[in-house]
């Protein structure tokens, strides 16, 4: 099998694809139940961006997970972990059955992504804003391996609050990291209600620019962009780039987008039917 | 005159070494590259050495990134930083995954005892022993600090080593053996009680030893390098030959070495027990031989100490 | 006594002071201190002490008074300096200076030195602290302002930053930070340490007021400090360019003089290069 034979083709199959895995998100946060309640709302809107890097962007090899010389990806905001999670077992770094066991005792599928549990994780997260400081590590180690691994991180646009990430952002400049690339998820909204309200940005790029950083904005449901914003950060231009995606949170799931009380919930029986018929039709 | 030697010193001319003969060696810092003595490895491989700035938090996630690609990491910075201000990163990226990350942590005890309480590390050990899968060692001077740094770069996984700042006595010349995990006994004479002592007041502790032999009491002296993991065997050991244990240690009395020998002593072999340590106060400014004799951590302490829990062990 | 020579006497004060302290520190004994940090702020800290700060040095915990966090700590010899000219209390005691038992320190300890409002010395958290004293008089509708003095390598703090948003966030106004500004820590440059440039951008990206200025221009300290009362709706930030070491000619721009002790032959060209420099400016 070679690495690059589970990547589609065009973005007609990569939206298929993201629709699959929204599903495979909703089943997983209506299965775990009010008890173990996951957080689908936040998983959906990094959906597109995760099926973008695995089917189709980044270089891995599905059966080589520790494999020296493959792009990582860290989730920073590991509490979105559902569609990852879906993306990682359809790929075949676990049987798909694991993911009925979610947030359960034992299960290789904890509550935030665990590297040591999870086949094809790259850094354990959900401890918000740490995961810039991990990919700045990352892109540095694999710079002196002389390796031509990139380095992709997910964060939310609320643990932009978290001052972690603005030690980490000039670390990143000063090293002229440019294998190293950053994604915000710009939803709008984290635990307890909008960035606006909690924490406001004023402007989100302006202070990525102010810490050295080359930015991007796009919208976090086109494919297109999201796939050519992909191919623009990883030309070397010899600093970092962020890329600051526009999403909607809960997207794809009408009920969800921009319902800030399914950031942390689960999906009674009547909603999942709903959402199956949304999603599968 | 004991002759004295910088422990930073001794980590930084360590760390060149294993630089030398590793290329998965790496170091990061937080504006202690210097002050750690970092510079030394930098001096011959700038490329594999790598500073975040005043930031340490930054410095624990960078070495747990680092890790992660394979590298061998020792990250510095001092003690208080390390053990509290950026403990969230190391337990939660370094410690629960495993990653092969070594703190190197500086000015622990009374060492940065001109600092003042906002750079006093008088809880790190109580802290970090708590984490699980962290390797903790607490060296008494250069030689221990040297094995110790080239000891935990052999295993694989999370340690960290605690050290001082300025020159401090020389206790043990080459033949000292350190091995992770292993008490030393380091002197015998008698069984009326066993002193255990860790770090800097080892050289304290034997020259109690000294002075109580010199009154007739003869106790044994014995020295716990690694906190984690314990030699429980050395301990109950201890207790069962001599049926007194005196602790030692420049920490808070509650949750250091005292709280981990005590801990062993209870489910295996109760004898009465004492401790020389910090009292649970912030202390303050003065130079780290002021401090020891302000709160207590003298050789006349630990022998007045002893002769109690010989006594109470005797009613 | 007219604005422009009240300038001037300020000028002539932080010239004053930093003779002071060096004879204080030497008179001490202390093993060493923290000069090159301590000499690059004295103008902003003069500016504040004996410009801008409604304090009473009679009553230091009155209430109502402005606070005023040394955020960057290890220059607590040129705050002393300050707090014992400003009348907080006598001169003489200072002699005890990192002596056991002396309230004084090289880290400030507001348990210990009347006049101090925080103790500050683990770096980045001034502003933090600063944040939450603005946010309790605005809660509160009381009038007293905050400020904080930070240095430059402490901004890469993300403590600090949590504090930038937090600031901005809650509109906190009657909120100032002053960044003495010197281009060195510990272990260098800043440049190579960690970039901080553009810092001034950076602040303002995160929706500050940000006022530049020569941090050794007691003029321009007193104007920005003057502005910074005026804003309505946001903190400010001066971000006052100083010299680590400043007034000292072989401490000036040498980062090995972050921490240090004179030797005797030392203390003598040091003191004369101050008492030169006072003359200069016709103290």
């Amino acid at each position: 099998m070679s690495i690059f034979s589970h990547q589609l083709k065009n973005v007609a199959a990569l939206q298929d694809k993201a629709t699959q895995i929204r599903y495979e998100t909703a089943k997983m946060a209506h299965g775990v139940g009010d008890a173990r309640k996951a957080h689908p709302g936040p998983s959906l809107s990094t959906t597109d961006i995760i099926v973008a890097l695995y089917y189709k962007h980044m270089n891995i090899d599905i059966s080589r997970p520790a494999w020296q010389d493959r792009d990582r990806f860290i989730l920073s905001k590991g509490h979105g972990c559902l569609s990852l999670y879906a993306v990682l077992a359809d790929l075949g770094y676990f049987p798909k059955e694991r993911l009925s066991t979610v947030r359960r005792t034992e299960s290789i599928l904890q509550g935030h992504p665990d590297m040591r549990k999870t086949p094809g994780i790259d850094m354990t997260a959900g401890s918000l804003g740490n995961g810039l400081g991990a990919g700045v590590g990352m892109a540095l180690g694999t710079r002196l391996e002389k390796s031509g691994a990139r380095t992709y991180v997910l964060l939310g646009d609320g643990e932009l609050d978290e001052g972690v990430v603005w030690e980490a952002a000039p670390c990143a400049y000063k090293y002229g990291l440019d294998n190293l690339t950053a994604i915000v998820d710009y939803n709008g909204f984290q635990s307890c209600g909008t960035t606006e309200e909690i924490l406001p940005f004023h402007n989100t790029a302006s202070r990525w620019e102010s810490v050295g950083w080359i930015t991007r904005q796009i919208d976090g449901h086109n494919m297109q962009h999201i796939l050519d914003a992909l191919v623009w950060a990883d030309q070397k231009e010899g600093k970092p780039k962020v890329i600051i995606a526009e999403t909607v949170k809960g997207k794809g799931i009408s009920f969800m987008e921009n319902d800030n009380s399914w950031h942390q919930r689960a999906l009674t029986d009547e909603q999942m039917q709903l959402a199956k018929k949304e999603l599968r039709g | 005159m004991t002759k004295k030697e910088n422990t930073r010193k001794a980590f930084g001319q360590a760390l060149l070494e294993l630089a030398r003969q590793r290329d998965d060696i790496v170091a990061v810092s937080a504006d202690t590259y210097k002050s750690m003595r970092i510079d030394l490895m930098r001096a011959e491989f700038p490329e594999r050495c790598f500073e975040v700035g005043i930031a340490e938090q930054n410095l624990m996630m960078v070495a747990a990134g680092l890790a992660s690609t394979g590298k061998t990491v020792f990250a510095t910075s001092y003690s208080i930083f390390t053990s509290t201000r950026s403990l969230e990163q190391l337990r939660t990226f370094i410690a629960y995954p495993k990653l092969n990350v070594k703190v190197i942590a500086g000015l622990g005890g009374f060492t940065a005892g001109i600092e003042g309480v906002t750079h006093l590390s008088m809880v790190d050990l109580g802290l970090i022993r708590c984490i699980p899968n962290v390797v903790l060692v607490n060296p008494a001077d250069v030689t221990a600090t040297a094995k110790a740094v080239k000891a935990v770069a052999e295993i694989d996984g999370p340690a960290y080593i605690r050290i001082g700042r300025d020159d401090s006595p020389i206790i043990f010349d080459e033949s000292y053996e350190f091995s992770l995990g292993k008490a030393n006994l380091l002197e015998d004479n008698g069984v009326e009680a066993t002193i255990i002592v860790s770090g800097f007041m080892v050289h304290q502790a034997l020259e109690a030893v000294r002075m109580l032999k010199e009154q007739g009491i003869g106790v044994r002296l014995l020295e716990i390098h690694t906190l984690k993991p314990l030699d429980e065997k050395a301990i109950i050991d201890a207790a069962q030959k001599t049926g007194a244990i005196l602790t030692v240690e420049e920490h808070n009395c509650i949750g250091g070495l005292a709280g981990a020998v005590a801990e062993v002593l209870v489910g295996n072999c109760p004898v009465p027990m004492g401790k020389v340590a910090v009292d649970d106060i912030f202390t303050e400014s003065g130079r780290p031989d002021e401090l020891r004799i302000k709160y207590g951590l003298t050789s006349e302490n630990i022998v007045e100490k002893t002769k109690q829990i010989i006594e109470k062990k005797t009613n | 006594m007219g604005k422009e020579n009240k300038i001037m006497e300020l000028q002539r004060t932080a010239a004053r002071l930093r003779l002071e302290m060096v004879k204080m520190l030497k008179e001490s004994d202390t093993p060493g201190a923290h000069y090159g940090g301590s000499l690059s702020v004295m103008e902003i800290l003069t500016a504040l002490y004996f410009h801008t700060l409604k304090i009473d040095p009679a009553n230091p915990t009155w209430s109502e008074r402005d606070r005023c966090i040394l955020s960057k700590g290890h220059a607590c010899a040129a705050l002393c300096t300050i707090l014992a000219e400003r009348g907080y209390f006598p001169r003489e005691l200072l002699k005890t200076f990192n002596h056991l038992d002396s309230p004084f320190g090289v880290h400030p300890d507001m348990h210990k030195i009347p006049g101090c409002d925080v103790s500050a010395g683990s770096l980045g958290h001034g502003l933090p602290i600063g944040v939450g004293m603005a946010m309790g008089a605005k809660l509160q509708k009381r009038d007293f302002r905050i400020y904080v003095v930070l240095s430059d390598g402490e901004m890469a703090e993300g403590s600090c930053w949590e504090a930038i948003m937090a600031g901005s966030h809650y509109g906190l106004s009657n909120l100032c930070g002053l960044i003495d500004r010197n281009g060195l820590s510990l272990d260098g440059p800043t440049s190579q340490t960690m970039t901080l440039e553009p810092l001034s951008q950076k602040i303002r990206s995160f929706g500050w007021n940000v006022i530049e200025c020569n941090g050794h221009d007691i003029r321009q300290l007193v104007d920005g400090l003057e502005q910074a009362t005026c804003e309505d709706g946001r903190p400010t930030m001066i971000v006052a360019d100083t010299i680590k070491g400043k007034g000292i000619s072989f401490l000036e721009n040498d980062h090995t003089w972050h921490y240090g002790k004179f030797d005797d032959d030392q203390y003598v060209q040091v003191c004369h290069e101050l008492e030169k420099k006072l003359q200069e400016i016709g103290a």
